[in-house]
């Protein structure tokens, strides 16, 4: 509940960093040496994906969004409609 | 035997020279031969706040490069007979430190002094990792800030990876240095508390230096803050950090001035 007395009494701040560094610190201790990994599962999947299709190089996005406790992979592939023909 | 420290950090402008002032001052204080090695090649500070930019005739990339031997680049400090400047270049590419050059310089400084203490450039690049390379101890200093925090937990991981310890698979001492501390602040809940910093870092504790107007006071005259305002609590609070790097066994307590009444009332700032 907010009141008046609120314009003069700031929250602390100090938790949320503390909160922040602690989430933030876990991932990237986790990610030490791992800095070619994205560039290794983007290779890959191209190479898996250009098996059986036809797509363009610049057409396949991998991300990665950290969340709270963990991350989330994020393969994106722009397909044309002429290269949705199964490779023989 | 003579213990290689780096001070280092990751960010910049913690108090990475000021620290290595002090800590060189209050080694020397205690009777051990001391010498103070500034690895910011091109932007060397250290002389400076020790007072001795106007000695500076070799350095260490002179050294490393064999145009001066370290007898003619070592400068001796003016108060303390066994406190000694070795001072980086201001004006040489920082490509001139070698690791081989490094090797030699140290292993040299290990054979004359008790402590050979090393004042990291800011970064992670070859001058900070070259400044911790033959480190037995590692002083990581850390400001109760995010930014510094996460560049100090960047720089631990370095320390246990890149090291030549690391690399013989061996131990390397970390020991973290809060400074700019201001207990009002935590305690009030705008500053991280010495317990949080301790428990995202997780490595143990050396002191907690309080921030204070002394540390710009000597910086501006030139003399490390333990020589200049010696019974100051930055001053006191960096001599316990020396007894605890030295292996005594010291109450950690963080040291404050007293400010008179007049002060007081007037609104003197601590800072």
């Amino acid at each position: 509940m907010s009141s008046i007395f609120d314009i003069f009494r700031k929250r602390p701040t100090a938790n949320l960093a503390r909160e922040r560094l602690q989430i933030l610190l876990s991932h990237e201790r986790a990610s030490v040496g791992q800095e070619g990994l994205i560039i290794t599962l983007r290779e890959e999947i191209l190479a898996v994906i250009a098996k059986h299709i036809h797509v363009d190089r610049d057409q396949v996005q991998v991300k990665v969004e950290r969340t709270g406790e963990s991350s989330i992979l994020e393969i994106d592939v722009t397909m044309p409609v002429h290269s949705m023909t199964l490779r023989t | 035997m003579a213990k290689v420290v780096v001070v280092t950090s990751g960010k910049g402008g913690v108090g990475k020279t000021t620290s290595t002032a002090a800590l060189g001052a209050a080694l020397a204080q205690g009777g051990e031969r001391v010498v103070v090695v500034d690895f910011d090649v091109g932007l060397r500070n250290l002389d400076l706040v020790m007072g001795a930019e106007r000695r500076v005739v070799f350095d260490l990339i002179n050294v490393i490069q064999g145009d001066a031997k370290l007898t003619q680049a070592l400068i001796r400090d003016k108060r303390l007979d066994n406190l000694m400047l070795l001072p980086a270049s201001q004006t040489r590419d920082k490509d001139a430190l070698t690791g081989e050059g490094v090797a030699r310089v140290i292993a040299e400084l290990r054979q004359t002094f008790d402590w050979v203490l090393c004042d990291s450039p800011a970064g992670i690049e070859r001058g900070a990792l070259l400044a911790m390379h033959h480190a037995d101890i590692a002083v990581v200093v850390t400001n109760p800030e995010v930014s510094s925090v996460r560049d100090s937990d960047r720089i631990i991981g370095m320390l246990d990876s890149k090291t030549e310890r690391a690399e013989r698979g061996e131990r390397i001492e970390k020991h973290l240095l809060l400074t700019r501390y201001d207990p009002v602040r935590a305690k009030r809940g705008d500053m991280l508390t010495v317990e949080d910093v301790l428990e995202i870092l997780s490595i143990p504790l050396l002191g907690i230096i309080p921030e204070s107007q002394e540390v710009l006071r000597a910086s501006n005259v030139g003399s490390p803050v333990t020589l200049n305002a010696p019974v100051s609590a930055p001053a006191r609070a960096y001599s316990d950090a020396v007894r605890r790097l030295r292996g005594e066994t010291v109450d950690m307590s963080i040291p404050f001035d007293k400010i008179g009444l007049v002060a007081r009332l007037f609104g003197r700032r601590v800072a």
